[in-house]
């Protein structure tokens, strides 16, 4: 089965490619509605603009370096320490965003903090989603004693402390980039297993499912082609859900000195040092914050924007709430014109 | 009713059983108890030939199907197709018979995966049994598409962008798709508009004419299975009570379930509604998980008798009757005779 199975597969993807291009001229595809109701919502938008900006500013960082001569991991104590030894304002000498307690590019460093953690977040959260998806169609399509074990390893992840693993894992095989990846995509499937193990169960029971298997699909078919594009659109609010989580999770790791190691600059390493600066410099604590803040918040919004837009339910409900208003200002236009007349 | 395995018949059904496990809730699943949805039933289907399946909603109709169809295993029992067992085969021996059964669904939205494109589900079969691709499998999915009565300029729509009728079309050319000698059609038009159930039911008899098809239609509307069947079998709590030619179940009904099911039918013409004895039934259908003893319909027979509690009625030929009609009953409804009467005298 395993081997005819991979090529109907195969065949099916290069055919909905094919309707894939066809389908441009008759438009109105579920995506197409989605990206159009997207649009409308300008809070998602806006967020959208954010993270491209975000991920434009960590694709650049090479060229900012160029810009201002200042490689992220070079300390300059003589421009970039007060006498004191303190970190220098932002502004001074070339340092647009100040410096940090050794004296590097604050900017910069916070620049190739959002490589780190846009990369942890987009790995993280592939890894997690890809993993979660094949468990939970799995655990859901075939039910059982499969099912059972599945579910069950699913709830232990779930209940599992995180940060006591990545302490033990940092401490075995001391801490490293792949070592968190692997940390954080092993506690971010678990929450996509169980949504897409929920949808399965309820999608399996559906009579095009039935027909899929009285024409002699097999059940690697029926999981990929038939039930997988209906779960696309909860897996892919839940991704953007998640890739916050895990940026969040990375900083916290870096924080606790279990994730990426000084000299390289992330968000969590970067606030880890400035906790001994904050009463001095106001400005190594608020950037690197604003920046994992401002991040986060942008995906977080986004992801609730995709998600509106996917749900018809939620437009009809703004539409109807629209056109309350709209009626309610009709009635009152109708009553002072009575009023006048009176 | 005998099974011969000769050359007109395409499918027999012997003694074919479904026990579905009741099981208790929570880690570990006791069975306490089994729904006897499909109790020892032995029919045959005719080639070309359309058999009507009629009961009520929960007499086992569509768990017989879908046995038939290969769907869910049978608990006990034998379907043979061209006098081969299809019954227990694995899912790759049944592959080659599946291309030969297909079926249509009830429900027309559905049937259809709401995220592809029509042209995809109609293509699915070629694509799943590898008997065309490309360019070849779109020319013959129009093909399908125009013979079923649609726009083959559609291929690339959604299936939520076509009407209830126009999706029950859809399936019909998917269950056409590879030719097969038998399409179960499971309920094909009760979802559907009066005016659009005709379209589809004259779609079928033309493809069962031009194609030779052979029909296991599902329905519990009496008048369309009057229209599309040959032979009708009436099935009540899991077992088949009455099994014959159109004509003599609805013209001379022997079993007393079906006699009342079709006093219960509206009549067209209101003439012969209003001289009609409409036969009450007391009670409820039993629940199929604790099916009476003896024959399923005692409790709610008009013309129950001791025996009746006792002892199962076989479904055999009766005094008098043709060859090809069978009734399960030990007291069968003679011509002339009045149930509604018989029904009335027994209500408290």
């Amino acid at each position: 089965m395993s081997i005819s199975g991979v090529e109907f597969v195969g065949q099916q993807a290069v055919a909905a490619e094919t309707a894939e291009e066809a389908g441009k001229i008759e438009g109105r595809s579920q995506w197409q509605l989605t990206w159009r109701r997207l649009r409308q919502d300008k809070v998602a938008v806006g967020a959208l603009i954010v993270i491209l900006i975000m991920i434009v500013l960590a694709i650049a960082a090479p060229a900012f370096v160029a810009i201002t001569h200042h490689p992220p991991n070079t300390a300059y104590p003589i421009q970039g320490e007060t006498e004191a030894g303190n970190p220098v304002p932002p502004g001074t000498a070339g340092f647009w965003l100040g410096t940090d307690g050794t004296g590097r590019d604050l900017f910069i460093r916070i620049l190739y903090g959002a490589r780190i953690s846009l990369f942890v977040g987009f790995v993280t959260t592939a890894l997690g989603t890809g993993a979660g998806v094949a468990v939970g169609l799995i655990a859901g399509y075939f039910g059982g004693v499969i099912d059972t074990i599945l579910a069950r390893f699913t709830d232990a992840v779930l209940a599992f402390p995180y940060v006591v693993l990545a302490l033990a894992l940092a401490i075995v095989y001391g801490p490293s980039l792949p070592e968190m990846i692997a940390v954080i995509a092993f506690f971010s499937w678990a929450a996509i297993a169980r949504v897409v193990r929920g949808q399965t169960l309820a999608i399996k029971e559906k009579e095009y499912i039935e027909a899929a298997r009285s024409l002699g699909a097999g059940p690697f078919r029926i999981m990929f082609i038939d039930i997988l594009p209906n779960l696309l659109a909860p897996v892919l609010v839940l991704a953007t859900l998640y890739i916050p989580t895990a940026v969040v999770f990375e900083a916290t790791l870096s924080f606790l000195g279990l994730g990426i190691q000084p000299p390289t600059a992330s968000w969590g390493n970067i606030l880890a040092d400035a906790e001994n600066f904050y009463t001095v410099a106001w400005w190594y604590v608020v950037f690197p914050a604003a920046a994992l803040l401002i991040t986060t918040l942008a995906f977080n919004l986004l992801g609730d924007g995709i998600r509106d837009a996917m749900d018809p339910r939620t437009e009809r409900v703004l539409a109807s709430a629209r056109r309350r208003r709209r009626g309610k200002l009709k009635d009152w236009v109708r009553d002072a014109n009575a009023a006048g007349e009176n | 009713m005998s099974i011969t395995a000769d050359s007109d018949t395409l499918v027999t059904v012997e003694n074919v059983v479904k026990y579905f496990p009741v099981r208790t809730s929570g880690l570990i699943r006791r069975t306490v108890g089994h729904v006897h949805a499909v109790d020892d039933v032995t029919f045959s289907i005719p080639r070309g030939k359309t058999l009507g399946l009629v009961g009520e909603t929960g007499s086992g109709k569509s768990t017989l199907a879908r046995c038939i169809a290969g769907l869910i295993p049978i608990t006990s029992g034998k379907v043979s197709f061209e006098g081969t067992p299809i019954s227990g085969l694995s899912r790759r021996a049944m592959r080659p018979f599946r291309r030969e059964i297909q079926m249509i669904f009830q429900d027309p939205y559905g049937a259809l995966n709401p995220r592809r494109r029509v042209g995809a589900i109609i293509g699915d079969p070629f694509t799943i049994h590898g008997t065309a691709t490309g360019a070849e499998r779109k020319r013959q999915v129009q093909e399908l598409m125009e013979r079923v009565g649609l726009n083959p300029e559609h291929y690339n729509r959604f299936p939520s962008e076509f009407s209830g009728g126009q999706r029950q079309r859809i399936g019909v050319a998917r269950a056409l798709a590879l030719r097969p000698k038998l399409i179960i059609c499971d309920e094909p038009v009760s979802a559907l508009d009066v005016s659009i159930q005709a379209q589809v039911l004259n779609l079928l008899s033309d493809l069962q004419q031009d194609f030779g098809l052979s029909y296991l239609f599902i329905a519990h509307d009496l008048e369309v299975v009057r229209h599309v069947s040959d032979t009708v079998a009436v099935m009540y709590l899991g077992r088949i009570v009455e099994c014959g030619p159109k004509d003599l179940v609805y013209g001379s009904a022997r079993h007393p379930y079906t006699t009342a099911l079709l006093s219960a039918a509206p009549a067209a013409d209101p003439d012969t509604a209003a001289s009609r004895q409409r036969i009450i039934l007391t009670g409820e259908v039993p629940s199929p998980i604790d099916p009476p003893s003896g024959c399923r319909f005692h409790p709610r027979c008009p013309k129950a008798q001791p025996l009746c509690s006792k002892t199962e009625p076989l479904l055999e030929v009766k005094a008098g009757d043709a060859a090809t009609h069978a009734t399960a009953c030990h007291f069968p409804v003679e011509a002339g005779e009045n149930l509604a009467v018989a029904g009335r005298s027994q209500l408290p």
